[in-house]
């Protein structure tokens, strides 16, 4: 088990101007779920390979442990990449199916079987070890697989999109299966994915990446609370957090007809705007002309609460944030039992301890 | 949602496979034959408008994928299997939706490893099989394709005078860059070195393996192969000024294992007394091209070498050595090629390729002339083949699997 560390770590492709990875600082700590999360072509699969010696580090270093492992081969670094390959060979025993790249590296008998016992007792697959894999259930098999690296017992577990390719069932049964499971262990891993939810459900803490820069690095509560920019609160939460573009001035900023109080620094930046940010969770909501007035659009009923999603009625008002040209509505959460119908018109404003507020222009939390 | 088909040449009767139902549940009677072979997914193989496709039920966006990726690998010349379809948007019966499916055309006489462990094996086909998965994956890595999943799972062979030619199946976990970086390469040798022990333990523990040889050892042979190939391939070499020869040596070395040299990089050092020459190698089949250019046969690399010296030794037999070597080959096929291959009857061409019969004529006289201990006429040996050799062997041309299980990850229920 070791410690892992990104030391302005820097990949450029050859023929590209801007780095792919560009000064990549972070320090996981020794047994730590750090997952690396963010859109395509962010950087985060980039970073991981380089970690496993598969990319070239073009500048700063790599270390696990106390070792510099910038310049080491794969095979040198004592890192495992799990689920490359889930294949199980349907002849041999499900000892011999997790025991057998040990074989290969030349571990002899006695510390084989002892390895491949522990990892069973781990993954509850004792009683099958001498059946075939044919015998057991879908989950089982997955264990199996799992099993294989295990026994490896590796410095750090490496893992990229393991799940992409399983069904949504199965991602969430083995994404919980991971999670437990490496907190059992206790073996360093760096995860990669591109869905938040995952990252969320998953890390010790994550690291969000975007355009080859770390935009936060934190507990999911941490990235929850106080993202620290745009990005980071645009990504993180499921639906997304409000961001809206309002004046300020020394009074506080504008949300509608509703003022908010909002840090000194959001008035002396020197902007006459600031863009505050709320969760569907933190709106207050009423219908008696304080705050920013909405059409609902559409309501999600959800049983105990219901989402009403709205557009301001401010044509100027915009919401920041989405991929694409098209307008972003204004999320709130509402109790089930007193859900504002479609077509009716509300006042919305940010509860006050729950609000966020950035620089519109260079992005940061203020 | 309606029913999406993606394809450069799309066959209508595509359309009339039963899509709404799981790949797991299609009905046997339109299946070519029973899947098989190790899998993370569900595969099957069908007959469609005359010909066999394989049907692999994966996610849509990892169908579409891999399938844009086997087009450009078989774009970039590389040996791989055929893209056909990507089918999505299915809906099962019950309104569920179900996985894409990647079909892809089955390769005529090609064989996955499990078959031919599963015949009387001649002795050495395991390192065989190897040293042709390792000239796949020097070719692979020379293009800038990462494999990522490299195992003899993922390749199906086709026997090449006596050798075989590898050919890459299954490009999912697959990625096309510039250039490999060494911990690329080492990675997927890794991979591969782990994987064909895995097989080749598997296959030993299902008592298939008649090799003495431990499946540890057979393995390490991609490895050394690999090395010793790539480094023949892209090796900078220093020569002295006297010896400029050894230029024309390096060259014919690299024609020699079928590649065909691009640029050869030479610099000079200052005072001019030593040479240095790096290759620039592009592409293999330097034999198989030569003999397409004069004979238009198109055929596999160790199977046009073993032509080409058939069409050698014929060139000096008839004492025309100095004539045009075109005019030469046409006679060649007309009076020694295309006789041998015509003697075998219509009901055992399905047995082996053409290229491959003339081959193993050609082995057979050898043969037979030890034993008579006199040179027998080529008509005698075809005859003789046809007759005691041929008959025996198995059906090649659509090889699909052999008995073993399919193990697919899946939820539980």
């Amino acid at each position: 088990m070791a410690t892992v560390k990104f030391d302005e770590a820097t990949r450029i492709y050859p023929g590209n101007d801007t780095p792919s990875v560009d000064k990549l600082n972070i320090d996981i700590q020794d047994g730590e779920f750090l997952v690396l999360v963010g859109p395509s072509g962010c950087g985060k699969s980039t970073s991981l390979r380089m970690l496993a010696g598969l990319e070239e580090v073009n500048g700063g270093k790599i270390w696990i442990g106390d070792r510099d492992v910038t310049d080491l081969s794969p095979k040198d670094r004592d890192v495992a990449m799990v689920f490359q390959n889930y294949a199980l060979y349907p002849h041999m025993t499900v000892a011999d199916n997790m025991g057998f790249a040990l074989k290969i590296a030349g571990v002899d008998k006695g510390e084989i079987r002892k390895r491949v016992e522990e990892a069973a007792k781990i993954l509850d697959l004792t009683q099958y070890l001498e059946r075939k894999p044919k015998a057991l259930s879908g989950g089982q098999r997955q264990r199996v697989a799992m099993g294989r690296a295990i026994v490896r017992s590796p410095q750090v577990f490496l893992m990229d999109e393991p799940l992409s390719n399983l069904d949504a069932k199965l991602r969430v049964q083995t994404r919980t299966q991971i999670a437990s499971l490496q907190r059992r262990l206790g073996v360093t891993t760096v995860y990669v994915t591109h869905d938040q939810v995952e990252a969320m459900t998953m890390g010790d803490r994550i690291a969000l990446l975007k355009d080859g820069v770390l935009q936060q690095c934190a507990t999911p509560r941490e990235m929850y609370d106080n993202p620290a920019n745009l990005f980071v609160a645009g990504f993180i939460g499921s639906p997304a957090m409000n961001l809206v573009t309002v004046p300020a001035s020394s009074d506080g900023a504008k949300f509608g007809n509703h003022t908010v109080t909002i840090p000194r620094e959001g008035v002396e930046h020197g902007g006459s705007h600031v863009v505050v940010g709320v969760r569907p969770e933190d709106v207050e909501i009423t219908t008696n002309n304080d705050g920013l007035e909405l059409t609902i659009d559409v309501v999600e009923e959800l049983g105990a609460d219901a989402y009403v999603y709205g557009t301001p009625t401010d044509g100027d008002i915009s919401l920041v944030g989405g991929d694409d040209n098209l307008a972003k509505p204004f999320i709130a959460r509402v109790d089930g039992r007193s859900v504002p119908p479609k077509g009716s018109k509300v006042y919305v404003y940010p509860k006050a301890q729950h609000m966020h507020v950035f620089d519109p222009e260079s992005g940061k939390r203020l | 949602m309606a029913l999406e088909l993606t394809a450069a040449r799309p066959d209508p009767a595509l359309l009339d496979l039963p899509w709404r139902i799981p790949l797991e549940e299609w009905p046997e009677d339109i299946l070519a034959a029973l899947p098989r072979g190790i899998s993370r997914h569900v595969v099957r193989f069908v007959r469609l408008s005359g010909r066999v496709l394989a049907i692999k039920e994966i996610k849509d966006d990892i169908a579409r994928r891999e399938y844009e990726m086997l087009r450009n690998l078989r774009r970039l010349h590389l040996p791989s299997v055929e893209p056909f379809a990507v089918v999505s948007g299915r809906v099962g019966l019950d309104g569920e939706p179900l996985d894409a499916c990647l079909v892809t055309r089955h390769l005529q006489y090609s064989l996955p490893y499990r078959a031919l462990y599963s015949q009387s094996l001649r002795k050495g086909t395991a390192t065989r099989l190897i040293d042709a998965l390792a000239v796949l994956l020097v070719r692979l890595h020379l293009t800038g394709f990462w494999w990522g999943d490299v195992s003899l799972s993922n390749t199906l062979f086709r026997r090449d005078a006596g050798a075989f030619a590898a050919y890459l199946v299954d490009a999912e976990t697959g990625e096309l860059r510039n250039r490999l970086s060494d911990g690329q390469r080492e990675h997927d040798l890794e991979i591969a070195r782990v994987n064909i022990a895995g097989e080749l333990m598997d296959l030993d523990a299902g008592g298939l393996l008649q090799e003495e040889r431990d499946p540890v050892d057979v393995s390490e042979r991609i490895v050394t192969r690999y090395r010793e190939l790539w480094a023949e391939l892209t090796n900078a070499e220093t020569i002295d000024d006297t010896e400029r020869w050894r230029v024309d040596d390096r060259i014919r070395r690299l024609n020699k294992l079928g590649f065909d040299v691009d640029e050869l990089e030479i610099t000079t050092d200052i005072d001019g007394t030593s040479i240095r020459l790096q290759p620039k190698v592009v592409d293999s089949g330097h034999h198989s091209r030569r003999l397409l250019r004069l004979t238009g046969l198109d055929v596999r690399e160790n199977q046009a070498r073993r032509l080409l010296n058939d069409l050698e030794v014929y060139s000096a037999a008839t004492g025309r050595q100095g004539e045009d070597e075109e005019i030469i080959a046409h006679d060649w096929l007309a009076q020694v090629y295309e006789p041998v291959t015509r003697g075998v009857p219509r009901d055992l061409v399905a047995k082996l390729e053409p290229a491959e019969v003339f081959h193993e004529v050609l082995e057979h006289r050898w043969y037979m002339a030890e034993r008579a201990q006199h040179d027998v006429p080529i008509r005698e040996v075809v005859d003789d083949y046809v007759a005691n050799v041929l008959p025996g062997k198995p059906d090649e041309r659509a090889v699909l699997g052999v008995d073993t299980e399919e193990l697919p990850v899946i939820a539980d229920r």
